[in-house]
C-alpha cells in the first residue's frame, strides 16, 4: 500500500473544508493563494458578502495536541497580512472580512470530523 | 459563551482580598490568558491547572480560555489561585454545577498530577473570607489544622482535586470527623532546671516575663546568657486563644511551620543572628512582603544574642515597634501593618574579647575598646531596657551542686498568679502588664509607698536617673511588687527595680 504523504493529507482536509463551507452557501474565491510571504489556503465569500481566509490544519492523530494549537498569534497576525494582500491584489480593499481556521481530524477509515473556528484574529 | 466565577483570597500582608476567579470560554483559536496583576508564580498556573485537568481525565477546553481575577488593580502572587482557577474553569466548561461553587472559598496549589499541596497564608486568608459573608472554604488537607482555627466557618481539607470534583459533583466527601482543636501549651525539651546557678539573672527572666519587660543579659562566654534566654518562653504563661491566632496568622505568611506548630499556645521565641538586616528584622520585600522578625516574635520573645555585633541601624530599627507595638512598612505596592508586641531579650558579652569580667585580668582589650563595645548598644535604646544583668560566670560551688535549680514549671505558676493580680488591678483600663502603664497612670494611681517615691525623688535630684527612668524603674518595681505579692511596691521593690536597671550606660 502507497504510504499517504503530508501533502496529500493536507489536500484531503482542504477539500473536506471546501466542502463543509459550500454547505453553507459561501462560494470559493480562491485556493493556495501563495506570495513570498506566505499561503492562504481557502478564501471563501460567505453570502453576507463577507471574505473568509482559513487556514486549514489537519492531523490524522491527536497525539501531538490540538491541530490548531500550532496557529501562534504571530501566525495568525501573518494571515492577516495576507489576507489584505490578497483584499488588495483582488481590487476587494475595504471590504468585510474575517480570518477562521478549520482543524480537520482524518480517521483511519476514510472519515473525517472539521472543527471550524471563526474570527480568530 | 461560557461565563463562570469562584472565589479566591489575595493577601498583602495579614490584609486578605476577596478575589473573584471569573472564566471565560470563547470561541477562537486554543489559548489561556490571566489576567489581574499577577506575578510569576502565579502565571505558571496555567501549566499546573492544565497538567492537573488532563491527568484528572477531564477535559481540558481547546478554546481561548480568558482568566480574570479581580479587583484587577489588587497586585497577585503565589500559587494559591491553582485550585479556584481549576474549578472555575471547568465550572465554564460546563462540567461542574455553578450555583455549588458560587459561595465557596478555594485555596491550593496544584500539582501536576492533581494533589493539592500546601500554600503560605490560609489562616489569614480565611478570616479575610469569613469578614467578606463566606462560611465554606476548601483548603489543602495539609493545611487542615491551621485551618481548623477559623471555628465559625465550615473547612473542607481535601486532598486531591478528584475529591473535589466528586465533592462538587455529587455532594459526597470522605467525612472528616470535626478535628478536635487540640493545643500544644508545653515544650519539654528546655527547662530552667538545666540553668546551673545564676540567681540574679533567674530573678530578672522571671520578673521579665510577669511585666513584659525588655531585658539584657551582659557576660562572658559560656556563663548562660544564651541558654537563660532560650527558656523564658518556657515561663510566660500559655498564649490567649486570640493571641495565638495571631501568632499563627503572621507565621503562617511566613510560611514558617517547620519550627512551630499552627495550634501552639506556646510563646514564640526568635532568635535572628546577629548578621540579620534591617529588612529581615522588621519585615520587608519588593512585592511579596513578609513580616521580619519581630513580627513572628509577636506575643512571644525577640531574642537577640551578642546583640552590639549587630550591623549599626539593625536593632535601632526596632525603636519603633517597641513602642507602638505593630509595625508598618511602606512599599510601592501598599502600607502594611504587622503586629509586633514582643519582649526583647539582648545577650552580649562585656567586650570584643568576652573576659572583662570580675578583675577582667584575662581580658585582652583595650579600655577604649571596652568602651567602644557596649556603646554600639545605643542611648535610646539602652534606655527602653527596664533590667539590666550581670551574668558572672558559673562557679564550682553552683556547678557541683547535685540538685537542680528550680524548674520552668515552678516559676511558671509564680509568673502566672503575678500576672493574675496585675490583671485584676488593670481591669477596664486597656492595658494588662506592668510595662505597659502610662506616665499619667504612674503618676496618678500606681504610685509606690511614701518612702519608695521619696527615695527615686532623691535619685531624680542627684541626677542619677531621668524622669523617664524613674517611670521605668516604678513600672519593674510593680512587677516585683506582684511576685512578692505585695499591694503596691515597698521600698524593697523599687530597690530591686533600681539595681536591676542597673548603671550600664551606653
Amino acid at each position: 500500500m502507497e504510504k499517504i504523504t503530508n501533502n496529500q493529507t493536507g489536500a484531503i482536509g482542504e477539500e473536506a473544508v471546501i466542502q463543509f463551507l459550500s454547505s453553507r452557501n459561501a462560494e470559493i474565491v480562491g485556493r493556495n493563494w501563495r506570495i513570498r510571504e506566505g499561503e492562504i489556503d481557502i478564501i471563501a465569500l460567505a453570502s453576507g458578502g463577507v471574505f473568509s481566509f482559513v487556514e486549514v490544519k489537519t492531523r490524522r492523530t491527536a497525539a501531538f495536541g490540538h491541530p490548531l494549537e500550532s496557529i501562534n498569534p504571530e501566525k495568525a497576525y501573518r494571515m492577516q497580512r495576507l489576507a489584505l494582500a490578497w483584499l488588495a491584489t483582488h481590487g476587494c480593499f475595504g471590504c468585510d472580512y474575517q480570518i477562521d481556521a478549520a482543524a480537520v481530524l482524518l480517521s483511519a477509515d476514510g472519515s473525517y470530523s472539521i472543527d471550524y473556528r471563526e474570527n480568530i484574529v | 459563551m461560557s461565563l463562570a466565577q469562584a472565589k479566591s483570597v489575595a493577601l498583602l500582608g495579614l490584609d486578605g482580598h476577596v478575589v473573584n476567579v471569573e472564566v471565560d470560554i470563547a470561541d477562537g483559536l486554543p489559548g489561556y490568558s490571566l489576567l489581574g496583576l499577577p506575578d510569576a508564580a502565579l502565571s505558571e498556573s496555567r501549566d499546573r491547572v492544565r497538567s492537573a485537568i488532563v491527568n484528572c481525565a477531564e477535559i481540558w477546553p481547546n478554546r481561548k480560555v480568558t482568566v480574570s481575577l479581580s479587583p484587577a488593580w489588587l497586585p497577585k502572587s503565589g500559587s494559591s489561585f491553582d485550585l479556584a482557577i481549576c474549578i472555575t474553569l471547568l465550572s465554564a466548561h460546563q462540567t461542574i454545577p455553578v450555583e455549588r461553587i458560587e459561595s465557596v472559598v478555594f485555596l491550593g496549589e496544584l500539582s501536576l498530577d492533581g494533589h493539592i499541596r500546601p500554600v503560605r497564608g490560609v489562616l489569614p486568608s480565611l478570616i479575610a473570607a469569613f469578614k467578606a459573608g463566606i462560611h465554606t472554604a476548601v483548603v489543602p488537607a495539609a493545611n487542615a489544622q491551621e485551618a481548623q482555627l477559623m471555628q465559625s466557618m465550615t473547612i473542607i481539607p481535601m486532598e486531591h482535586l478528584r475529591d473535589v470534583l466528586l465533592w462538587l459533583r455529587t455532594g459526597e466527601r470522605d467525612s472528616v470527623e470535626k478535628i478536635e482543636l487540640k493545643w500544644e501549651s508545653t515544650d519539654s525539651r528546655l527547662d530552667f532546671a538545666d540553668v546551673a546557678g545564676q540567681s540574679a539573672a533567674r530573678l530578672a527572666a522571671e520578673i521579665a516575663a510577669i511585666g513584659g519587660h525588655h531585658i539584657l543579659l551582659i557576660g562572658p562566654p559560656g556563663a548562660g546568657k544564651t541558654m537563660i534566654a532560650e527558656r523564658i518562653p518556657t515561663i510566660m504563661p500559655a498564649l490567649s486563644i486570640e493571641q495565638a491566632i495571631e501568632v499563627t496568622a503572621v507565621h503562617s505568611i511566613a510560611g514558617t511551620f517547620l519550627q512551630r506548630s499552627p495550634v501552639s499556645l506556646l510563646a514564640p521565641i526568635i532568635s535572628p543572628h546577629h548578621t540579620t538586616t534591617r529588612v529581615a528584622m522588621v519585615g520587608g520585600g519588593s512585592h511579596v512582603i513578609k513580616p521580619g522578625a519581630c513580627s513572628l516574635a509577636h506575643n512571644g520573645v525577640l531574642f537577640i544574642d551578642e546583640a552590639p555585633e549587630c550591623a549599626s541601624g539593625v536593632l535601632d530599627s526596632l525603636r519603633q515597634p517597641l513602642e507602638s507595638g505593630s509595625i508598618t512598612i511602606a512599599r510601592s505596592i501598599g502600607n502594611l501593618t504587622f503586629p509586633a508586641q514582643f519582649l526583647l531579650v539582648l545577650a552580649a558579652n562585656p567586650c570584643p574579647c568576652g573576659k572583662f569580667t570580675g578583675r577582667g585580668r584575662n581580658c585582652t582589650c583595650t579600655a577604649q575598646q571596652v568602651r567602644r563595645y557596649l556603646g554600639k548598644l545605643s542611648g535610646p535604646m539602652m534606655d527602653r531596657i527596664d533590667l539590666r544583668v550581670q551574668v558572672e560566670p558559673v562557679g564550682r560551688i553552683d556547678m557541683a551542686k547535685n540538685e537542680l535549680g528550680e524548674s520552668s514549671q515552678v516559676i511558671r505558676a509564680r509568673v502566672i498568679r503575678a500576672r493574675q493580680i496585675a490583671g485584676e488591678r488593670f481591669a477596664g483600663m486597656g492595658w494588662s502588664l506592668n510595662s505597659q502603664i502610662p506616665a499619667r497612670a504612674l503618676r496618678s494611681i500606681f504610685q509606690p509607698e511614701k518612702a519608695a517615691m521619696n527615695f527615686l525623688h532623691d535619685e531624680l535630684d542627684r541626677e542619677t536617673i531621668t524622669a523617664r527612668g524613674l517611670h521605668k524603674i516604678i513600672r519593674t518595681a510593680w512587677s516585683f511588687a506582684d511576685l512578692h505579692e505585695n499591694k503596691v511596691p515597698t521600698m524593697d521593690d523599687v530597690l530591686a527595680a533600681h539595681t536591676m536597671r542597673g548603671k550600664i550606660q551606653a
